[in-house]
């Protein structure tokens, strides 16, 4: 980076100035990249507040909302159900996103499968992250027989149909006459249960991509001297290599988050997800396709809410890529357009040598 | 080499077997085959659990009946022997029959719209490449962002509502309003405007140009209720053909190969006599026939490449080669068109083309081009929502390895020789940036035949997604078994040749031996 540092450093038109110059940690570094890609930031805005309305609206845990109507309230029909939500003039109403066929709130019901996206989301990401990064990290650092096994495990559960498993874990979640201690828990916290099981099974794209990380890192001279010193292979693994690999791991745990999403509620389309009386963005799609001609607004919202989630996921893991990847070079495009009207200097060097 | 490969087929088998296993056992524990038995006041109810009993073999503990399962697919390895026998199914139906008609449906539904999604992924990629921070590109970044963040049932649901029940009830009446035709040739326009680049008076002259076509066409088939009986006609493919030519040549050789463009001005004019000459062939067509017909429209090009000759022919065969076979096509689809009002007014289509559900309309009768038109109007709806999804992945991979082949140094010297950008672009840079697309290709390819079990469901196209499902169901394992053997083969297959074809496109990559 010093050296290039001389060559593409704060003179040239459009590239934005290499931090690294400036002193700066490579903390401070990623945070400056961040905030300056304003997708991620959109994105970012987004999410939080539909992370806040989703949670204080309807209430979590037993803490009550803010919102007079829970998902599974019946009220009378107003105006056939229609949404009372309008932008002109601004208004809220009563039932600002409509109501089904039985008088449900459709805002409470969205609100509700916002709610149950994002935990599962966040469990999938949490989960899957750690498994991977262990999983990675054991099998890239000591390579050998630990490398083998774990990736043939890898291997095994990769094949094996997401799906299958799905129906297999909701099978016996529902039996709830057998009375084990999976389908009790299944029956009291059926969004977690399903999340959990997402992430016991979506790590394996993260371990393959750790291991890569480990298998050059641990070729690199800091560990050897890491090594000399007398580090022990934990201090190695979590002192020098992961924050070297931090990068990779925070930008694929955002993308499986989003595929998770999609994959949450792709199962619950099909039945083998979350399913009644509790609900879900999915089931709620799936409850009232057939319904698109009479109550188009059923269909509209929760479907609205899963794009928006997962765009604004997307973006936001868009932006970490781009912050952390040291190979890129922010360009201001309208900054080169304005300079480029002037054809002489050719090349950067051409520039330099001017001055 | 050769150890590699065998190192990886063994590796693989041991990985199929473990897998296999787990899958039998998940889904033989994933439930009660017999529950809709238990509960039911049939008289014969005893009778029928010991019927489905028989059949599943349920008396034989489930690892015992994989370890039969897998003696009866063991015997598929045998070549020639015909003696697969992969079980049945709850219906009594044996797996290898099912299976085979759920890949041709599968098949038929997912070539189509990977190979698009490919095609057009591709070319934004390169293109929005090509552009990096235009308008253009930030436009087809977002898309791709959105498109990538679409559940696939709801794409379904919102093509079956507007795709299909809209545009139905739009050709009972095709007229398009005024306004309409305006509008749609404003946002055309737009479209072009950024798309084209370059300076502000060339964008918003091509702009302008597709705004006042789009509406004027617009118009003109709406007076004259084209929607209803569509149809191009030789003026229309003459027109068409010349620009093929025209865009065909600046690709592969370059205007300035006045023989390249010459060769595919020829073959235009020679798919022009062949438009009239072929007609009464081609009320008879098969299937067979129009592969011929599209070898030989290669083949005809070719020749007069050939036969141009010039300092470098093989730019000329290529690109008077590709333009007939796109003339051909046009041929192809005027054709179809021609065949369009009788299809429409099919009493079985009774005037709704569009289809919402299955793979066909059950009983139609008609020659090859109805018959083809039926699948294509069964098709275009699940096909447009896999091209939507799968877009996103392919545009954004191929605008990156675009991006990282455009800054390397070689680009820099083949532009210091002073080449045309088209080389640069077209020969340099394109090729390389094909090498890492290639391998997700093959990966993709490997996963296709498993790939589309949510929008068979939507579309209730009965493929192996939907024999997936439903063996899930019924808690029957053996079709279950069926399509996870065909998919977890076809996955590892395509794995290793992806992981070839890396190492003999880029001789970088070595395989470890």
């Amino acid at each position: 980076m010093a050296e290039s540092a001389g060559v593409d450093g704060p003179d040239v038109v459009g590239i934005e100035p290499v931090l690294e110059a400036k002193g700066l940690s490579q903390g401070q570094i990623v945070r400056k990249r961040f905030l300056g890609h304003s997708g991620a930031i959109i994105g970012l805005v987004v999410f939080a507040i539909i992370f806040i309305m989703a949670f204080t609206s309807v209430g979590y845990a037993g803490i009550p909302g803010w919102w007079k109507y829970s998902h599974e309230d019946v009220s009378p029909l107003i105006n056939d159900g229609a949404p009372t939500a309008s932008i002109f003039p601004p208004a809220w109403g009563e039932h600002p996103f409509g109501q089904d066929r039985i008088g449900r709130d459709l805002f409470a019901m969205t609100m509700r499968g916002a709610q149950q996206s994002i935990t599962i989301m966040i469990v999938i990401g949490l989960i899957a992250g750690l498994i991977g990064v262990i999983v990675g990290a054991l099998s890239g650092y000591f390579r050998g027989w630990t490398e083998a096994v774990l990736m043939r495990l890898t291997d095994v559960i990769i094949i094996i149909p997401a799906l299958l498993l799905a129906a297999v874990m909701a099978q016996l979640a529902g039996r709830r006459d057998s009375g084990s201690w999976f389908a009790s828990f299944a029956s009291n916290n059926g969004v977690l249960a399903i999340g959990i099981f997402l992430g016991l099974i979506s790590w394996v794209g993260l371990a393959r991509l750790m291991r890569g990380e480990f298998l050059s890192l641990r070729e690199r001279e800091f560990v050897d001297a890491a090594r000399i010193s007398g580090a022990s292979n934990a201090r190695i693994i979590f002192k020098h290599i992961l924050p070297n690999a931090v990068g990779v791991l925070i930008v694929n745990v955002t993308l499986t988050m989003s595929a998770a999403i999609l994959t949450e509620t792709a199962l619950s389309y099909l039945g083998v997800g979350v399913k009644a009386p509790d609900t879900s963005l999915g089931l709620l799609i799936s409850q009232n396709q057939a319904a698109f001609a009479t109550r188009p607004w059923l269909f509209w919202f929760p479907g609205l809410f899963i794009v928006l989630i997962c765009l604004s996921i997307n973006f936001i893991g868009d932006g970490l890529r781009d912050a952390f990847d040291p190979r890129q070079k922010k360009f201001n495009a309208k900054k080169a357009a304005e300079i480029e009207v002037d054809p002489a200097p050719v090349t950067a060097f051409d520039e330099l040598k001017g001055k | 080499m050769v150890t590699y490969i065998v190192r990886r087929l063994i590796t693989a088998a041991l990985i199929l077997l473990g897998a296999s296993f787990l899958v039998y056992l998940l889904t033989a524990a994933s439930g009660d085959p017999l529950e809709e038995y238990r509960a039911s006041s049939a008289p014969n109810k005893q009778q029928l659990i010991d019927a489905r009993t028989e059949l599943l073999q349920l008396d034989i503990p489930a690892p015992l009946r994989y370890f039969k399962w897998l003696g009866g697919a063991a015997q598929c390895l045998i070549p020639f022997a015909n003696s697969c026998d992969l079980g049945k199914n709850i219906a009594g139906q044996p797996i290898t029959d099912a299976l085979g008609h759920a890949l041709i449906q599968t098949l038929t539904l997912v070539t189509g719209a990977t190979i698009l999604a490919i095609l057009i992924g591709i070319t934004l990629g390169i293109v929005t490449a090509l552009r990096q921070y235009s308008t253009l590109d930030y436009g087809v970044t977002f898309m791709a962002f959105l498109f990538f963040s679409l559940p696939i049932f709801w794409v379904a649901v919102l093509l079956k509502e507007f795709g299909a029940i809209g545009f139905n009830d739009f050709l009972r009446n095709p007229e398009v309003p005024m306004a309409t035709a305006l509008a749609i040739g404003a946002l055309s326009g737009v479209i072009t405007a950024v798309a084209a680049g370059g300076a502000m008076k060339r964008r918003l002259l091509t702009g302008g140009v597709a705004f006042l076509f789009v509406s004027a066409v617009l118009i003109y088939f709406s007076a004259t209720e084209w929607f209803k009986n569509p149809g191009l006609g030789p003026v229309v493919i003459a027109i068409a053909g010349v620009g093929i030519a025209f865009a065909v040549t600046l690709l592969s050789a370059g205007l300035k190969n006045r023989k390249a463009l010459q060769s595919s001005l020829i073959a235009v004019g020679v798919g022009l006599v062949v438009y009239f000459v072929i007609q009464p062939l081609l009320d008879e067509a098969t299937f067979l026939m129009m592969v011929l017909l599209a070898v030989a429209a290669v083949l005809v090009g070719l020749a007069i490449g050939f036969l141009m000759g010039g300092y470098d022919r093989g730019q000329s065969m290529r690109a008077a080669a590709l333009t007939s076979f796109l003339v051909g096509f046009l041929i192809m689809l005027d054709r179809y068109m021609q065949a369009w009002p009788s299809y429409f007014n099919n009493s079985r289509v009774r005037g709704r083309p569009i289809a919402t559900i299955g793979a066909s309309t059950p009983n139609i009768e008609g020659d090859f081009w109805i018959l083809s038109l039926d699948s294509f109007t069964h098709l275009i709806l699940p096909t447009l929502a896999l091209i939507l999804i799968s877009l996103a992945g392919y545009t954004r991979f191929t605008r990156a390895s675009m991006l990282e082949i455009m800054n390397m140094d070689y680009i820099r010297t083949a532009r210091a020789k002073g080449l045309s950008e088209r080389t640069v672009v077209m020969r340099h840079a394109f090729r390389n940036a094909l090498i890492p697309i290639a391998t997700i290709v093959a990966f993709d390819i490997g996963g296709l035949i498993g790939g589309a079990v949510i929008t068979e469901s939507v579309f209730s196209v009965r493929g192996m997604g939907f024999l997936f499902l439903d063996g899930i169901q019924h808690i029957d394992p053996n079709p279950v078994m069926g399509v996870f053997i065909c998919v977890a083969i076809t996955a590892m297959v395509f794995n290793l040749i992806a992981d070839l074809a890396y190492s003999a496109l880029d001789p970088r990559v070595r395989v470890k031996a």
